[in-house]
């Protein structure tokens, strides 16, 4: 794990987000956000024969939320639905490959917690 | 009469143990005292001393450690009464907080006095403690809020003061903006506010730490203020309120203390100010808010004042240098209080936050419980800058830099 919170990558993904927009038939349109520090970011959904067909996302916030959810994108494009059901949050603690502090986890979660409402109708914790 | 001398920041910093830590290697430059205040060691050692010497609970013990206990802890009273010039020390409640100071005024007088129909008039400005307490009350007795408009430089828009207050119970309205930092003119409001009969409700929690305060001269109802942003522990504050007005209230939470006689089925209350004191209280908490005031009466607010305001007149000059950056509240430091709120293009202030937090500097990032504030100014946080007694200019230059490298990282 990097101590460098704001690595090339993470930048990257912020400056040039990858699935960004909106899917206009989108099959599940799904809203996040955290109301304490002002990130938001939608989902759109496109589900094809039990798969994610296609996935796209707006939001603004802090590097650390859109890269995440940039990230997320990348990592869940056609796989079965049923499998993201519960895609797990460490798979993408460790894309993103930094050390998250307690403070900042609900900034590089946001994107999965929404995918897992989007997919669930709620937040389904995972078990540990 | 003693000459009143200029604060000398570098000998007030010896004064603070927490500013000789480093951070990431680098001296601690702590940016967020609107937040809550650093604290001196005679604060944290007299708290110490009560500890180990004289620990007891105050109030009815005959022996010698509760009759001290007592003795401190209600000298700590005075003392908080003098500081905010009130008329008698009967009028100064303990509370655990602002917070609480304002709930307590809520569920007692507002219980009583606001009906269905009345108005409770607010500012878009408020911090959420002098805001949720009046929605919940008006949601349970039918009430109105109303709310005085701000403009772009973070002032109240006061021409609509006299028209707004029509049919108003209660105007609640904060002395001093934690995020935009705006002092308000609180005599003038409250000349109106009782001209229109309202009552008014001051939350203090940001000037009585920054600015002297005289309850008598402001001349209004309620004042309410935090011990841990000046200086004091956490868990103490004050409902300062006029006599007449604590007399007539119902008391706030039940237990001992507050009560003078009890049957099974009925009790009568303690006098002024106990009436609204139920259960032990933080005895070490209010000891240590009395070396607070201590101090900050021996360097004197209007040196603290002054020496606020040249911080802020200088950081808001060099601020403004930085290209793209928003800077928000009053352009005037006359009535631009120690607190700082700005964003910078392209980077989100927890991003800006935690940058800087690498070089030790201490600043908040997001709403500061003023979420209606933040969609009114159609951001959704800002980067704050917070200064006190303890802070340099040399700081201000280091929060400078700070941004500046976080504007190459994200370049």
């Amino acid at each position: 794990m990097s101590d460098d919170l704001y690595r090339e990558q993470i930048l990257e993904h912020y400056k040039n987000p990858h699935h960004f927009g909106e899917i206009k038939d989108a099959d599940i349109t799904q809203e996040g956000d955290n109301p304490l520090c002002g990130d938001v970011i939608t989902l759109y959904l496109k589900l094809d024969d039990g798969k994610l067909g296609d996935v796209s996302f707006r939001g603004r916030g802090c590097a650390i939320s859109q890269a995440s959810a940039s990230m997320l994108t990348d990592m869940i494009v056609g796989r079965p639905v049923a499998e993201l059901k519960s895609f797990p949050t460490k798979d993408l603690l460790e894309e993103l490959g930094i050390q998250i502090s307690p403070a900042r986890m609900k900034c590089a979660t946001l994107s999965v917690n929404t995918l897992r409402v989007a997919l669930n109708g709620d937040l389904h914790e995972e078990e540990d | 009469m003693i000459e009143a001398r200029a604060i000398n920041a570098t000998a007030v910093r010896a004064d603070f143990p927490i500013l000789g830590r480093t951070i990431n290697g680098k001296p601690l430059v702590y940016l967020d005292s609107a937040a809550t205040s650093q604290k001196p060691a005679a604060v944290i050692d007299i708290m110490d001393d009560y500890y180990r010497r004289y620990n007891a609970n105050p109030h009815r013990g005959v022996y010698t450690i509760s009759e001290e206990a007592t003795a401190a802890y209600e000298s700590a009273r005075q003392r908080v009464a003098a500081f905010i010039n009130a008329a008698s020390v009967k009028e100064v409640i303990f509370t655990r907080n602002t917070t609480e100071a304002i709930n307590l005024v809520r569920y007692t007088w507002g219980r009583v006095n606001v009906r269905s129909g009345d108005r409770i008039l607010l500012t878009e400005m408020e911090h959420h403690s002098n805001l949720v307490p009046w929605q919940l009350l008006a949601q349970e007795v039918g009430a109105q809020l109303e709310f005085l408009r701000i403009d772009d430089q973070g002032l109240l828009q006061l021409d609509e003061l006299e028209t707004r207050l029509h049919g108003v119970r209660l105007l609640a309205i904060t002395h001093q903006s934690n995020t935009l930092g705006t002092i308000n003119p609180i005599k003038a409001i409250t000349a109106a506010a009782h001209r229109a009969g309202a009552l008014v409700l001051i939350d203090g929690a940001q000037a009585v730490p920054h600015m002297p305060v005289d309850v008598k001269d402001l001349d209004v109802d309620f004042y309410a203020f935090s011990g841990h942003k000046m200086c004091g522990p956490t868990g103490i504050g004050v409902l300062w309120a006029r006599r007449a007005l604590l007399e007539a209230m119902p008391p706030f939470l039940g237990g001992g203390d507050m009560i003078k006689r009890v049957k099974l089925h009925e009790a009568s209350w303690n006098d002024l100010p106990w009436k609204f004191e139920a259960g032990t209280p933080a005895v070490a908490e209010g000891i240590g808010l009395g070396a607070a005031v201590d101090y900050l009466k021996n360097l004197g607010m209007d040196q603290v004042r002054t020496h606020e305001r040249t911080l802020v007149d200088y950081a808001l000059e060099k601020l403004q240098e930085i290209p793209g950056i928003v800077l928000y509240g009053p352009r005037d430091p006359e009535i631009h209080g120690g607190a700082i709120s700005f964003t910078i293009p392209d980077i989100h202030p927890h991003d800006l936050a935690t940058l800087v937090d690498r070089d030790g500097i201490a600043v908040r990032a997001g709403h500061h419980c003023t979420q209606p504030l933040m969609d009114r100014l159609g951001v959704p946080a800002t980067t704050r800058a917070s200064f006190y007694i303890y802070n340099q200019p040399d700081e201000v230059d280091q929060l400078v830099s700070g941004i500046q490298k976080a504007q190459k990282v994200f370049a």
